[in-house]
């Protein structure tokens, strides 16, 4: 089985979650396409590791997992205040700011 | 498996170089206190103990900076196995960083101007509700804004010091996730506040999922993130050279996001306008400082050696940065908008000479960066003085007739626009002519031209500012200038005067910045 195949399907993660973060309006939807472009990375890294040889693709992954965790934990926390002020998570309804 | 191993066992912990990262472990160790600070003490103690706190921990970072550049090599040192660069345009770059952070902690603290301050007494208390007509005229904070600060700090320190692409991603994450939050503790306005946090957020974790799928590819590319091992790839012939510019192009994306350079701007404008003056003020200088600076050390260390491949690119990118920034900053009415405009043009000037790929347009860029850095947090500390009723009066009409009011903010306010808008005696005019001198004999004439006319039809803009300050009536139910407390003073001062100084005497800065390169 070459790993060629398992760097495409981390390119076809990435640009579906790259593709959700510009279609879609929720924004916890939104922020879930993100983790995916992330979880997609992790893949490639781990592809890319196995590729070469080494360890420092799959260390990678360990670090990029620990960097989602903590960006789940502020981008949560973000979208609850405004989802509690506004009673709704569209992005499309925080149009404050503009021009 | 056994291979792997065997290669697992080999592994020796690193050398540390413990005086060279001093500064990076004095304030991520000071912001990791400043919790337990948060935790354990009364609330009335709380701000008082965090100011003094914060601004100790600068100042010790400060003093070990000094200590590490008087003992170091003549060009610096590479530890933590080869992560973390301490060189030259680092200590530069750090030290613009601690005083352009000292600068930004002195406006986040400041109670006198705004009633207890520029951010929220309770940031769980719903915006426009009973409680929060409480909270805005309550005399407190939410003192979580100063390790959130130290944090974000830390973060840009090892960010420009950063030597692989692995810890610069750590490290960029590190002064991202502080600042999304910190966009969102405006005391009033709170519903611009928290969309400009939103913004930030899906904006900001959007573009570093870019970044980091670039690195993977680097990755893949060159069997290493070290920007040096990339740069060793980068002369060889038998990679693929689709992994190189498909990872570089993802990189790039990235980085020039976070410095918001042309068309990667669309969060700028909408961030600076909904986030606290002092808030805005520390991410528009000090972000733009390691930004920058990250990108200075990817483009000359890791890709200089394919600088043809990509120079085209990147030339692209500076002038749409450039038009957008100079055209649309044209039709804004609001003071912290045009300023994000103004930014946005700034940082395709920075471009300009970041990709000019010589030791000027390295020592031209960073003294850039510093004189652009303390221009700005004066800008928005005088941006933070005009009120009324409902806190700030941003629009510009509202700025009217200024100077028949008060003289003095109107003097000083005009001088930084001029130093924007690159007038002689001040810094921006020093800091745009060795730019566009380096640019030029990197033979990029046709950019230097570009960026000539951007900067005339930038100087419209802060000149209309001016005429309307002094040539217009001021409304009669205008805003009222706060008399400043101690610390807004001292941080307006302290950036123009610095302003005025590299203006006027730039040598020493300009040594300084040209003192070294990177080592790798």
């Amino acid at each position: 089985m070459t790993p060629t195949y398992y760097l495409l399907l981390s390119a076809l993660l990435f640009s579906l979650g790259a593709v959700g973060v510009l279609v879609r309006r929720n924004a916890i939807v939104v922020f879930m396409c993100i983790e995916l472009m992330l979880n997609a990375v992790n893949l490639s890294l781990v592809t890319f590791a196995r590729i070469n040889g080494g360890l420092d693709g799959q260390v990678m992954a360990f670090f990029v997992m620990v960097v989602a965790a903590a960006e789940v934990v502020v981008g949560l926390t973000i979208i609850m205040a405004i989802f509690k002020t506004r009673r709704s998570a569209s992005v499309d309804d925080s149009n404050l700011l503009k021009y | 498996m056994t291979d792997l191993l065997a290669q697992a066992q080999r592994l020796t912990a690193p050398e540390i170089d413990y005086l060279a990262v001093a500064p990076i472990l004095v304030v991520l160790g000071a912001a990791c206190l400043s919790v337990l600070v948060e935790a354990f003490l009364p609330k009335a103690q709380r701000w008082s103990t965090q100011v003094v706190l914060t601004l100790l921990t600068l100042a010790a970072a400060g003093a070990s900076l000094i200590a590490y550049a008087n003992d170091a090599l003549p060009q610096g040192k590479v530890t933590l196995a080869g992560t973390v660069a301490v060189d030259k345009p680092v200590i530069f770059l750090w030290a613009t960083l601690l005083v352009l952070g000292f600068g930004s902690v002195l406006l986040i603290a400041d109670r006198s101007v705004e009633p207890g301050g520029a951010f929220v007494a309770e940031a769980s208390v719903l915006p426009g509700t009973k409680q929060d007509r409480a909270q805005a005229n309550r005399f407190g904070m939410q003192t979580e804004v100063f390790p959130l600060t130290l944090f974000a700090l830390g973060g840009m320190m090892v960010f420009v010091a950063a030597n692989d692409l692995l810890t610069m991603f750590i490290a960029l994450e590190v002064l991202s996730l502080p600042l999304y939050l910190m966009c969102g503790l405006a005391r009033r306005r709170r519903l611009l506040s928290q969309e400009a946090a939103v913004k930030y957020f899906l904006l900001g974790a959007f573009a570093s999922a870019f970044f980091l799928y670039g690195v993977a590819l680097l990755y893949g590319y060159a069997g290493s993130v070290k920007l040096a091992d990339i740069a060793a790839a980068t002369s060889g012939t038998d990679r693929s050279d689709t992994l190189l510019y498909a990872g570089f192009g993802l990189l790039v994306v990235g980085l020039l996001f976070k410095a918001s350079v042309g068309p990667f701007h669309a969060w700028t404008p909408d961030v600076y306008q909904g986030s606290p003056t002092p808030v805005t003020a520390f991410m528009a200088a000090c972000t733009k400082v390691a930004a920058f600076g990250g990108i200075l050390r990817v483009l000359f260390v890791a890709f200089e050696r394919s600088s043809w491949e990509w120079n085209g690119v990147l030339w692209a990118v500076a002038i749409a940065s450039m038009v957008i920034g100079a055209v649309l900053g044209l039709t804004q009415t609001d003071v912290k908008r045009m300023i994000a405009y103004s930014s946005v043009a700034h940082a395709g000037f920075l471009l300009v000479g970041s990709i000019s790929l010589s030791q000027e347009g390295l020592s031209g860029t960073m003294f850039y960066l510093m004189a652009y850095g303390f221009t700005t947090i004066a800008a928005f500390g005088v941006v933070s003085l005009v009120r009324n009723a409902d806190g700030e009066a941003t629009h510009l009409s509202q700025w009217a007739g200024l100077a028949k009011r008060s003289p003095v903010t109107a003097a000083v306010f005009t001088f930084l626009l001029l130093a924007l808008a690159g007038i002689p005696l001040t810094s921006g005019f020093i800091g745009k002519f060795v730019v566009f001198a380096a640019a030029l004999e990197s033979g990029m004439a046709p950019l230097v031209v570009v960026a000539l006319v951007a900067s005339a039809v930038a100087a419209f803009f802060y000149l209309r500012v001016i005429v309307l300050m002094y040539f217009s009536e001021p409304a009669a139910d205008g805003p009222t200038v706060s008399v400043p407390g101690a610390m807004t003073t001292i941080a307006i001062t302290m950036g123009a005067a610095i302003t005025l100084v590299l203006g006027v005497w730039p040598s020493f800065a300009l040594d300084w910045a040209g003192a070294g390169g990177f080592i790798f």
